[in-house]
């Protein structure tokens, strides 16, 4: 059986592909909409951030020892605190502001970030490699599946719904939640507003690093490997609706499908295709997918 | 000393000076090295060409000689636009003589252009496309370092001979791409090879899956990829993760620097069998050239891009020395008429139709245990021969060809 030429059987194959680089979107914009969503901020630096979460897992293995399980857990961590420092010593300024100049901000700090580590380390990338444990793959009988790919999937989907879960369901996302509403009202009840906002900054920042962790084996690490891939970031953001934290996980996963599909059909568009649904989103519904219009 | 003596010893001294510098314009050779310098192809070209073009021009003795010869460079982020909106503003208002390197065939090819319109020289060292010595020759353009039809002839023809018989290409979605593919499809064909199918994808594209699954499906023996830079690597890094090679299929690279294998490490890249012009370990000259560039270019060392760079520069100025002159079209006729000589290529000629004239080697690289010391990367399987190397030179399709 095909459909339009193709067989269904790579149809299943590429529907999978999709959906694990709709991971790395979901993850990314995850990262992004809880940054927008409760600061207010733009953060363009988010590509870098992910790509230093990359080089921390190369750093670790290369210079500490430590190998990919560590890296993990240790690679976000890193780097969440230099996004710490980055907002305590100057997106905090900017939070009465316009969103541009939190947006301005964030991009120079891209740029600088990376182009400091291309100067270091070129633009051709490090190599990293698998984790043993996750290496080879099987066979679906309608594709090979790669066992890390399976992982990178099923890890990056618990993420996604824990974080949902913190937001929308516990006390401290409530917390989260009132203060960006009201930030004046969540203080006189004794709660630290500008801690909980440092350390959601950080949580964003650490989720980029995270994925960042998750692509290292699979890409070359790379300077410019967040550069490639923040603008499709937030094509995703703005179609599941910014600040919406289902909408970016939902659309995240869609819209790798999508891709996917494309690279199928007609793969010279597989790189504008998220532009174009963008474009049409926007027309019809200026507020995304999921998100409230304001 | 009288006033007579004193304008007879100025008309004297301007006699004698000027002779030497009297074509040159402005004064200054100004050679711009144009290339990526921030993306994919930065490595391979980028600074290190800067560096290749500055040894030149060092090593010439231009200063010694009396010639005032300046390097500049830019970036063209891999778009034509910016590309050609750099070169015109070179040579309109910022007196640059001759354009260096040029990777990316799509900006090349622009470059190849306006550089014929203004009447300036271009010397093509990145660039892969055969075309510019084809139906797009220019008598202002030389394309030094390699094309398209040579990876062909070199790569294509070894691994159809060693059983690769039927093939699926991944092509990177430009003119370089396209080029290549088109001058691979036709020795596989000719060789009585077969091609099963093929898919193009966007210039810097990160994710490979999708377009290895199809490659997987195919069943071709060979994966061509058509493709550079930080799209090889990426492909062939995933390849391993799918299980290309595991499953009987193996990856044809055709087109690998140096730099890509060193960014890819031995463990994967190992058994990759592709076409280079040049390698830096194959005698004493190009051991000193390499390790005189390493020590300027953060211990990379050159690719056959540098080495073409380095070389290209230099016999354009042997070129403006014995002509006087730094006039486009008639530096790019005396390079043409001068037989090359340069440590790193050896003897050399030029064809009317811009092509420089070498031997290719069909390179294998090395396994890890193969490896002795750091850049150890590359054994030398084949030597091609000059005359066989390139694409003959009635078959291109060049107007400056006479029939």
């Amino acid at each position: 059986m095909t459909i339009f030429g193709v067989p269904t059987q790579a149809l299943f194959g590429q529907l999978l592909i999709g959906l694990i680089n709709g991971a790395f979107y979901a993850l990314l914009s995850l990262g992004l909409s809880v940054i927008f969503g409760l600061l207010n901020i733009i953060n363009f630096t988010h590509g870098a951030q992910y790509m230093m979460g990359a080089f921390a897992a190369y750093f670790l293995l290369n210079w500490a020892g430590l190998g990919y399980w560590w890296a993990l857990l240790v690679a976000p961590v890193a780097v969440a605190i230099t996004g710490i420092a980055l907002e305590r010593t100057t997106l905090k300024r900017l939070y009465q502001l316009d969103h541009l100049y939190g947006l301005l901000l964030t991009f120079g700090f891209a740029l600088i970030i990376q182009g400091l580590f291309r100067h270091q380390y070129g633009s051709s990338g490090l190599p990293y490699a698998m984790p043993a444990e996750l290496a080879g793959g099987r066979n679906l009988g309608f594709m090979f599946l790669p066992n890390y790919r399976a992982w990178v999937i099923v890890f990056s989907l618990a993420v996604c719904l824990t974080t949902w879960y913190v937001i929308e369901r516990t006390r401290l996302g409530s917390y989260l939640r009132a203060a960006t509403e009201n930030p004046s009202l969540v203080q006189a009840f004794g709660i630290n507003v500008p801690r909980m906002i440092t350390l959601t900054y950080g949580f964003g920042v650490g989720l980029a690093a995270l994925a960042g962790v998750l692509a290292a084996p699979i890409y070359q690490v790379n300077p410019l490997m967040g550069a490639d891939l923040i603008i499709v970031v937030f094509a995703v953001v703005v179609i599941g609706g910014l600040g919406s934290i289902m909408g970016s996980i939902v659309t995240g996963f869609g819209l790798g499908v999508v891709e996917g599909f494309t690279k199928v059909f007609y793969p010279e568009a597989s790189n504008t295709v998220i532009f174009v649904i963008m474009a049409v989103v926007l027309l019809l519904r200026p507020a995304g997918l999921f998100g409230r219009a304001s | 000393m009288t006033i007579a003596r004193i304008v007879a010893l100025l008309a004297v001294l301007s006699l004698g000076a000027s002779p030497a510098l009297a074509q040159i314009s402005d004064g200054v050779v100004k050679i711009g090295v144009l290339n990526d310098q921030s993306s994919l192809y930065a490595d391979l070209a980028g600074q290190g060409s800067v560096v290749a073009a500055r040894m030149a021009v060092e090593d010439f003795g231009a200063a010694a000689k009396g010639l005032k010869v300046e390097v500049v460079f830019a970036d063209h982020q891999n778009k034509a636009d910016v590309g050609s909106q750099i070169a015109r503003q070179w040579y309109d208002a910022e007196k640059v003589d001759m354009i260096m390197d040029v990777p990316n065939s799509g900006v090349a090819l622009a470059i190849n252009q306006i550089t014929r319109d203004k009447g300036k020289a271009f010397i093509v060292s990145s660039a892969a496309t055969s075309d510019l010595t084809g139906k797009a020759c220019s008598p202002h353009t030389i394309h030094w370092t390699y094309d398209t039809w040579a990876l062909a002839n070199g790569t294509g023809t070894a691994v159809v001979k060693t059983g690769g018989d039927t093939w699926f290409f991944i092509t990177a979605d430009y003119a370089f791409g396209h080029a290549l593919e088109r001058d691979v499809e036709a020795v596989v064909l000719k060789n009585g090879g077969k091609v099963l199918g093929k898919v193009r994808h966007p210039l810097n594209t990160q994710d490979f899956s999708s377009f290895l699954l199809q490659a997987q499906a195919s069943k071709a023996k060979v994966i061509g990829l058509a493709n550079a830079g930080g799209d090889t690597t990426n492909a062939i890094k995933q390849g391993a993760e799918f299980g290309i090679v595991k499953g009987g299929q193996s990856f044809a690279g055709l087109l690998v620097f140096l730099t890509d294998v060193h960014a890819l490490g031995l463990e994967k890249a190992q058994g990759l069998t592709f076409t280079e012009t040049f390698y830096w370990d194959m005698n004493d000259k190009t051991r000193a050239f390499a390790k005189r560039f390493a020590e300027r270019n953060r211990q990379i060392h050159p690719t056959m891009i540098h080495a073409g760079v380095y070389a290209g520069t230099l016999h354009y100025l042997k070129a403006v020395e014995a002509l006087k002159s730094d006039d486009g079209a008639k530096v790019i006729a005396k390079m043409k008429e001068m037989p090359t000589d340069d440590p790193l290529f050896g003897k050399g000629t030029i064809r009317a139709d811009g092509r420089k004239i070498h031997p290719a080697y069909l390179v294998e690289v090395k396994k890890p245990s193969e490896s002795k010391y750091p850049w150890d990367y590359y054994k030398i399987r084949a030597t091609i021969p000059a005359e066989q190397a390139f694409r003959p030179l009635d078959q291109g399709g060049c107007e400056l060809v006479k029939k």
